[in-house]
């Protein structure tokens, strides 16, 4: 098929004009666009307000689409348990008669939990949700893992805020719109946890490979104690994100840590729960702050550890 | 047949506002749509918006003006995830491509239309990886290739789509006078 001969339009100055400047207003968009990308390179933070605005309005027809999504798992769900709920049956009644058993268990452990920390005069560390919400969309088609959720700043989401499903840690509040806002998920390679086992508590740096998983980078070097099944939890190292969430099962081993698959898969839950930051200044349960002496002594040998890391990371 | 469907009857006609908005309108659509059907670990949907601009250029050029690519972009850029910008430069260069490619090999069919927007997609996500890395996101090369595989096999069915559109875009409606 040949093209339509709107090239040639003839002797008329205005089609002439109209092509030639149709042509410049094109070349004028690649620039300006490649300008405003070298801006939103260099700072990420910017047009944020835009992208808010953009996806206040689509949250409507995001949250829908979130709603039939979460149904159409659960009708499946109940379809597939037709099929395997005899044996399942049997199980779970097994299982009933365990939990009452180490129900009761778990209370006294609890009691005495308690007990103890009231002669201790400890608080409890476990955060209330400032709110509830869905998430409704993500950036699929892009190498970034970013997350929108339906719940905004008139929800009292603030940037900053660590993110969770039941099951684990989801990610962080990056730019909050009205009734929306934007999370970094974890599994973004710009993403970085400060983890800990949750068996022994080795600390280390979750940071996102972009497929599902976490790369895990212990902080002590030498023999890798990891082995696959092992749990992390978040260790709310630096504030942020609580202690204790769960993050990541690792799956396989590398050289300096290993590869980990994150918990709170939202293809299972998409119900997420915001949180408040974590500020561990505010923890009465720690030690008070350093004087500002030894403050600045430990922060400059900080940056000098986190210089050599990065030297490190480099040389490789 | 196909020249009446277009031609105006007795009191009714095409609405002009739907026939000059629905390519717009529908590639800020496929903008915002691989977003919505699931919550994704890793990029796996195919670039929907830029996949419905090629095809409408492809199936009607002219019909987009040849800045088109500088607006849509933006809208894109405000869902995709990516840097903004990168989507309406990336659209910019490729309207204009696309007319230089149009005058040197003006005879097309199905497959020479489908191998230029293979190259076009593929570039785009090489190029939309390349971006994400410097910004400070960078994955390995082989997590996009699966995208890449599926942008290339959907891409037909979403000429079929806007196809379908097109139809219905010039959809006749009851005039007065």
């Amino acid at each position: 098929m040949a093209p339509p001969g709107n090239r040639r339009p003839g002797y008329s100055r205005r089609a002439h004009n109209n092509i030639f400047f149709a042509y410049v207003a094109a070349g004028v968009g690649a620039l300006v666009g490649g300008a405003l990308l070298f801006g939103s390179m260099s700072s990420t933070g910017n047009f944020a307000s835009l992208r808010n605005m953009a996806s206040d309005v689509t949250q409507p027809a995001a949250k829908l689409s979130a709603q039939g999504r979460s149904a159409a798992g659960g009708a499946w769900g109940v379809a597939a348990g037709y099929f395997t709920s005899g044996p399942e049956n049997a199980r779970l009644k097994k299982e009933v008669a365990l939990g009452r058993v180490q129900a009761v268990e778990l209370a006294t452990v609890k009691q005495e939990n308690e007990r103890l920390k009231a002669m201790l005069g400890l608080t409890s560390d476990t955060p209330k949700p400032i709110t509830f919400g869905w998430l409704v969309a993500s950036t699929s088609a892009s190498a970034r893992r970013y997350a929108t959720i339906s719940v905004g700043s008139l929800q009292g989401v603030k940037s900053g805020m660590p993110v969770r499903t039941h099951q684990g840690l989801i990610g962080r509040v990056l730019e909050v719109g009205l009734h929306s806002a934007r999370v970094l998920m974890i599994t973004d390679p710009e993403s970085v946890v400060p983890v800990r086992r949750a068996s022994d508590s080795i600390p280390a740096f979750a940071t996102g490979k972009g497929d599902g998983t976490v790369q895990l980078r212990l902080l002590t070097l030498g023999l890798n104690p990891l082995k696959v099944g092992d749990a992390f939890v978040t260790s709310g190292s630096g504030g942020l994100y609580w202690p204790g969430t769960p993050i990541a099962v690792v799956s396989s081993l590398t050289r300096d840590g290993a590869i980990a698959r994150v918990l709170g898969d939202p293809a299972v839950s998409e119900m997420v729960a915001v949180l408040p930051a974590w500020a561990p200044g505010d923890d009465p349960t720690l030690p008070p702050p350093a004087d500002p002496v030894k403050a600045k002594a430990d922060a400059d040998a900080a940056a000098k550890a986190a210089a050599k890391a990065a030297k490190q990371k480099a040389a490789e | 047949m196909p020249a009446n469907r277009l031609s105006r009857r007795i009191s009714r006609a095409p609405s002009p506002l739907i026939a000059y908005a629905a390519p717009w309108a529908t590639v800020a659509l496929a903008s915002c749509l691989p977003g919505w059907p699931l919550i994704a670990m890793a990029p796996i949907m195919p670039p929907l918006g830029f996949m419905t601009l090629l095809a409408w250029r492809q199936l009607h050029p002219g019909l987009l003006p040849v800045w088109a690519g500088a607006v849509l972009g933006m809208v894109d850029d405000l869902f995709s995830g990516a840097p903004f910008g990168a989507a309406m430069a990336l659209w910019s260069v490729t309207m204009i491509v696309m007319d230089v490619i149009e005058a040197r090999f003006p005879w097309r069919n199905f497959l020479t239309d489908w191998l230029v927007a293979g190259v076009f997609i593929i570039a785009y996500l090489a190029l939309g990886w390349v971006i994400a890395g410097r910004s400070g996101g960078m994955i390995a090369p082989e997590l996009i290739m699966p995208q890449g595989l599926v942008a290339l096999v959907a891409y037909p069915m979403v000429g079929r789509t806007v196809g379908l559109i097109d139809r219905w875009r010039l959809m006749r409606f009851r005039v007065l006078g």
